[in-house]
C-alpha cells in the first residue's frame, strides 16, 4: 500500500479528515529548514508539500515566492533538495511527501531523471504547478514510470470533462483549489466546491486535499473548520502555513493548534 | 484548445490549470474573429482610417540601407500579470504585447503584428522591383520581427536575420541573448529558450534598450532558429547606441533604442557586402523615451 493510501486508510479509521503542510525547501537554510521540517511532523501533519525553489513561480504569491527566494539566495540547489528529502524520508517513514515544483526545473534534468532521482529520495507525489492537463502527457509517465504519483490539479472552473479526465489520471491524491488566485493571497474560500468533489468523487479520484494559504498565523484552520463541516462531503484539507517562523520552537506553536482544530473537524469520506 | 499552440517542438500552453478556461475562451474567440469577415473588414478599415496604414517605406539613401517606419525587466512584469490573472480571469483580459506566452498569446499576436511584413512586402516590390536580400529586426520577445518575418517566411531567397541583445558582451552574462546564449526551457506558459543555469532557474538578462531585457523569447523565434529558416545574432549596447545616434544625424529619425539593434547590424552587413544589398529594417518603435537616456549615455548636454 502507498504511503497516501495508508494515510487516508488510517483517516478514515479514525473517521477525520487528514491535514498537510506546506514548506520550501531549503527556506531560511538548509540547517533550519531541516528543524522545520520536523516541527511540521510534530505539529501533527499527516502529510507534507515540500516545494523545490523556482526563480519564477507564478503559481504563487509573494509569501512562497519570497521563500523560494531566499532559499535560492542560501545556495540551495535542486540536487540539495532531493537530498534534503532523502533526509527527511530517513527520519520519518511514513508519512508521505508530496513535491510541488515548476516545469522548467523538471525539464532542466529531463522528466525520467527528475522523477527518478525523486523516487530514489523517497517521495511519493509530483506537482508541477505551471503543467496543466493540457500538457501533463509526458509529466505522468514520467512519473508513474519511476513509481511517482503525479498530482493533478482540479480547479472549480474546469469542464465537467475535463475534471473526469483528472480523476481518471491522477495520482496520490487530488489537489483542489480552494479558491482561484495565487497562494497564501487572500482570506476566504471563494470556489464553489460541492458539485466538484462529487464529480471527483463519482468518477473515482485520487482522495480530494483542499489547498489553500492564509494571511495568518494562527487562525486559517477556523476558517476550514468552518467551510468544511462534517458530513459535506469533503475529505480533508491542507494548511499552507505562510508565515515565516524565527525558528522551529514558533512553528510548532503556530501549527499545533490548526493542526489539531482541523482534523477534529474535518470529515472523512 | 482547438490547436496545439506548437511551432514545431516550441511553444505549448503551460500555465496553472486554473487559466486554462481563460485561454481556451481566447482562443476560441480569436479563431472566431479571423473567419469572420465583419471583423475583419471592421479592422481594416480602422487600420486605414484610424491607424494611418499602411505606413510608408523609408529609404535611407544617407545611412546606404532601406529602412521601414515601424522598466524595469519584463520577466518580472510577465510574472505579476500572470499572477494577477490566476485571481482576476471572469473579469480580465490579459493583453501580452510580445509573441511569448502560453498558446495563443504567440499565434494571436503574430496574425495582428504581420501587416508589417504584408505592407513592407508589397511596398519594397514597388520600389525595387525585386524582394529585398534580408528583412532584420530586434528581437527581445519578437513581436515586431515575427510581425516582419510571417510574409517573408515562404520568400526563401529573403534571409530572416533577427537581432538580439549582446548587452555588454555575449561572452559575460549581461545580455538578453536568448537564442545564441540561452537553452532549451519553459518560461511564462511557453516551451522556448531560456537564459538559465543548470537546473533551471532563470537568469537576469541585461540590455540597455528595456525590451529587449528578456531572458526567453517568442517560441516561433525558438523553432525558426532550430528549422534554420531564421539566422540570430547580437548587437552589443555601444553598436546600438552608435547607430541610434547615425539614424538621428544622418536621416532626422530618432529610433527606439530597441530598432537601433536591429539598424547596427544592417549598417555591418551593409558595409561588408560588395554590392549594393537591398536591406529592409524594422524601426519597430519610436526613440522619443530613449532622448533622455541617450544623451546621458552619448555625453551629450540637453
Amino acid at each position: 500500500m502507498s504511503r497516501y493510501d495508508a494515510m487516508f486508510e488510517r483517516a478514515r479509521e479514525r473517521r477525520e479528515g487528514v491535514f498537510g503542510g506546506f514548506l520550501m525547501l531549503g527556506d531560511p537554510d538548509r540547517a533550519r529548514s531541516d528543524l522545520l521540517l520536523d516541527a511540521l511532523v510534530e505539529g501533527g501533519a499527516d502529510m507534507v508539500e515540500l516545494g523545490i525553489p523556482f526563480s519564477d513561480p507564478i503559481a504563487d504569491g509573494p509569501v512562497i515566492e519570497a521563500a523560494a527566494n531566499r532559499a535560492l539566495a542560501a545556495g540551495i540547489r535542486t540536487a540539495d533538495c532531493f537530498a534534503m528529502i532523502a533526509d527527511f524520508r530517513a527520519r520519518h517513514p511514513e508519512i508521505p511527501v508530496g513535491i510541488l515544483t515548476y516545469a522548467n526545473l523538471v525539464s532542466a534534468r529531463g522528466r525520467e531523471a527528475f522523477a527518478r532521482e525523486l523516487a530514489a529520495a523517497g517521495a511519493d507525489s509530483l506537482l508541477v504547478a505551471d503543467v496543466p492537463l493540457f500538457e501533463a502527457g509526458p509529466y505522468l509517465s514520467a512519473a508513474r514510470d519511476a513509481g511517482i504519483a503525479p498530482v493533478l490539479i482540479a480547479a472549480g472552473n474546469a469542464p465537467d470533462e475535463r475534471l473526469r479526465e483528472i480523476a481518471r489520471r491522477g495520482g496520490g491524491y487530488t489537489y483542489c483549489l480552494a479558491r482561484a488566485g495565487v497562494t497564501g493571497e487572500r482570506e476566504g474560500i471563494d470556489l464553489d466546491h460541492g458539485p466538484m468533489l462529487a464529480l471527483l468523487k463519482a468518477a473515482g479520484a485520487p482522495p480530494p486535499i483542499l489547498g489553500f494559504g492564509s494571511r495568518r498565523k494562527r487562525r486559517p484552520a477556523g476558517r476550514v473548520a468552518r467551510f468544511r463541516r462534517p458530513n459535506e462531503g469533503g475529505d480533508a484539507a491542507r494548511l499552507t502555513p505562510i508565515q515565516r517562523p524565527r525558528a522551529a520552537e514558533d512553528f510548532s506553536a503556530c501549527t499545533e493548534s490548526p493542526y489539531r482544530l482541523v482534523r477534529r473537524h474535518v470529515s472523512s469520506y | 484548445m482547438r490547436q496545439s499552440g506548437r511551432f514545431g517542438e516550441f511553444g505549448g500552453a503551460y500555465v496553472p490549470e486554473i487559466l486554462m478556461p481563460a485561454l481556451e475562451q481566447l482562443e476560441a474567440a480569436f479563431l472566431d474573429a479571423q473567419e469572420d469577415e465583419g471583423f475583419q473588414a471592421e479592422l481594416a478599415e480602422l487600420l486605414a482610417r484610424y491607424a494611418g496604414r499602411p505606413t510608408p517605406l523609408t529609404r535611407c539613401r544617407n545611412l546606404g540601407a532601406g529602412v521601414t517606419g515601424g522598466g524595469a525587466g519584463l520577466k518580472d512584469a510577465i510574472n505579476e500579470a500572470l499572477r494577477d490573472w490566476t485571481a482576476s480571469f471572469e473579469q480580465t483580459h490579459y493583453l501580452l504585447g510580445t509573441v511569448a506566452g502560453p498558446h495563443p498569446f504567440p499565434l494571436m499576436v503574430r496574425e495582428y503584428q504581420r501587416v508589417i511584413g504584408r505592407e513592407a512586402r508589397a511596398q519594397i516590390l514597388e520600389y525595387e522591383g525585386r524582394l529585398p536580400d534580408a528583412a532584420i529586426a530586434c528581437v527581445g520577445g519578437g513581436s515586431n520581427a515575427i510581425g516582419l518575418f510571417a510574409d517573408f517566411i515562404g520568400d526563401e531567397e529573403v534571409a530572416l536575420i533577427g537581432v538580439e541583445a549582446a548587452g555588454k558582451g555575449l561572452d559575460g552574462s549581461d545580455h538578453g541573448a536568448t537564442l545564441l546564449r540561452g537553452s532549451r526551457g519553459i518560461l511564462h506558459g511557453a516551451e522556448t529558450y531560456v537564459l538559465q543555469d543548470g537546473d533551471g532557474q532563470v537568469s537576469d538578462s541585461w540590455s540597455v534598450s528595456a525590451g529587449l531585457d528578456y531572458p526567453a523569447v517568442g517560441p516561433e523565434h525558438a523553432h525558426l532558429k532550430d528549422s534554420g529558416r531564421a539566422e540570430y545574432v547580437g548587437v552589443e549596447d555601444a553598436a546600438a547606441l552608435d547607430a541610434f545616434a547615425q539614424l538621428a544625424r544622418h536621416e532626422g529619425i530618432i529610433c527606439a533604442f530597441e530598432s537601433a539593434h536591429a539598424l547596427a547590424h544592417a549598417l555591418a552587413v551593409a558595409e561588408a557586402a560588395e554590392d549594393e544589398p537591398v536591406l529592409l529594417v524594422n524601426l519597430s518603435g519610436r526613440g522619443d523615451k530613449d532622448v533622455a537616456q541617450a544623451q546621458k549615455l552619448l555625453g551629450l548636454s540637453a
